[in-house]
């Protein structure tokens, strides 16, 4: 790791003027992304902004019909929370397969959200939910936050402070594992919500996560693993490597969906 | 250099260090507390694996500077020097939950975690679930199962927490 400096702001005002004053300035609350690359020398940030002690980030809460969860809530606080394993159990469910658990002990829901890695669970979940993405500056949906691989529309003094999750009639998140790295291999999240029905999946595209119109169309239909019957998604543009060829990934989306609507389905 | 405070083992410690040092390259290096071991050191074997407030964490994947102001407890925490060994550390040695014994401060760490959040009455599933991120290259994890199912039924009945 090459040298840095370390700030500990205690509001997340600070934390923006530290990041305005010092150009490539990291971010980090549970390190367990960020680290692992200043390690292997893949990143170099001169000085690394610490959010992980910032009073009242880290918060869980019901504000009228939306799940509010703070940007440093760790994985494990969102998968052992009362208020989120009542107001959305599948999201409780999904923070409680990340990684294992001294992982989820630190790693933070913005976090994961910041860095967009297109095998990420809860980029699927933002993106089925319609969840709002809040920061020191403004609120962004999904679609306008994440950008890509690794990539999303933060500028380089935002901070992620907090998500907003409208709550869905019926939700549930079905995870296909990489046998070695836990990461998903495929994941795919299905929301039924009051206007609509929304599908989207992490692990399988070349550009990070995305939803499947031709699927959502049939389930707002008819919410049934039957109304899937005969659809496929296409492999173009789907990852391929060693773990698995797009074609591959592309019947795991198909068989992940049909599972995750009849979860969906069982749970309510 | 950052000057950072916090309670390792119980004990207050005090330093100044290189903001980039790992938690594991303090307590190993700077308290000689060498007990945490590194193996894979990408937060995947647990072998580092300390309680960071009480939670179990991987000290590898943590900056010392990041542990200030707070508690660490490590495998010389469990039980005092020449006292009776750790209701799993016992386990461990009664059910032959080791070999080499690389892995085994991080299972143990690991385990005692696991009892904490899940009780004294553990399946075997749960535990295999929540070893999760420890791996051992010898055992085949078979006698570390039952040890800390041992284990932990022994925790109930011990001061040791």
């Amino acid at each position: 790791m090459y040298e840095f400096k370390y700030h500990r702001p205690a509001t997340v005002r600070q934390a923006a003027n530290l990041l305005i004053k010092n150009e490539d300035a990291k971010v980090i609350a549970g390190g367990h992304t960020l680290l692992p690359v200043m390690k292997q020398r893949l990143a170099s940030p001169p000085h690394l902004v610490d959010l992980s002690h910032i009073e009242g980030l880290d918060g869980i809460e019901m504000k009228g019909r939306s799940l509010v969860i703070g940007a440093t809530a760790t994985h494990h606080a969102v998968a052992t929370s009362p208020i989120v394993g009542e107001a959305i159990p599948a999201l409780a469910e999904l923070a409680g397969l990340i990684g294992d658990p001294a992982v989820r002990h630190k790693g933070t829901i913005g976090g994961s959200l910041a860095n967009n890695d297109p095998t990420a669970d809860y980029p699927a979940a933002c993106l089925a939910l319609g969840a709002t993405i809040v920061t020191n500056k403004r609120r962004l949906k999904p679609e306008e936050f994440f950008q890509g691989l690794f990539t999303t529309s933060l500028e380089s003094d935002e901070i992620i402070t907090k998500v907003m999750f409208p709550l869905p009639k019926k939700a549930a998140y079905v995870k296909f594992r990489n046998q070695a790295s836990r990461y998903a291999l495929v994941g795919v999240f299905v929301a039924k919500r009051p206007a609509d029905v929304r599908v989207a999946v992490t692990g399988a595209g070349s550009e990070g996560v995305f939803r499947i119109a031709s699927f959502e169309d049939a389930l707002k239909k008819r919410f049934s693993p039957k109304a899937l019957d005969g659809l496929t998604v296409p492999a173009e543009g789907l990852n391929s490597d060693l773990h698995g060829s797009a074609e591959y990934r592309a019947h795991l989306i198909a068989v992940l969906a049909r599972r995750a609507v009849e979860a969906a389905t069982a749970k309510a | 250099m950052a000057k950072i405070s916090l309670i390792v083992n119980g004990n207050p410690v005090n330093a100044n260090v290189d903001p980039r040092t790992l938690l594991v390259q303090f307590l190993r290096e700077n308290l000689r507390l060498t007990g945490t071991h590194v193996g894979c050191d990408t937060s995947q074997c647990g072998a580092c694996v300390v309680h960071l407030d009480g939670k179990a964490v991987k000290s590898c994947t943590t900056l010392a500077v990041m542990a200030d102001g707070h508690e660490v407890r490590t495998i010389e925490g469990l039980a005092a020097d020449g006292a009776p060994l750790h209701p799993m550390q016992e386990a461990f040695r009664e059910h032959h939950g080791l070999q080499c014994g690389f892995c085994t401060p991080g299972m143990i760490m690991t385990a005692v975690d696991i009892v904490h959040r899940k009780g004294h009455e553990l399946s075997d599933h749960t535990i295999r679930e929540e070893l999760e991120g420890n791996l051992c290259r010898c055992t085949g994890y078979q006698n570390i199962v039952e040890s800390i199912a041992a284990g932990a039924k022994a925790m109930a009945n011990s001061d040791l927490a």
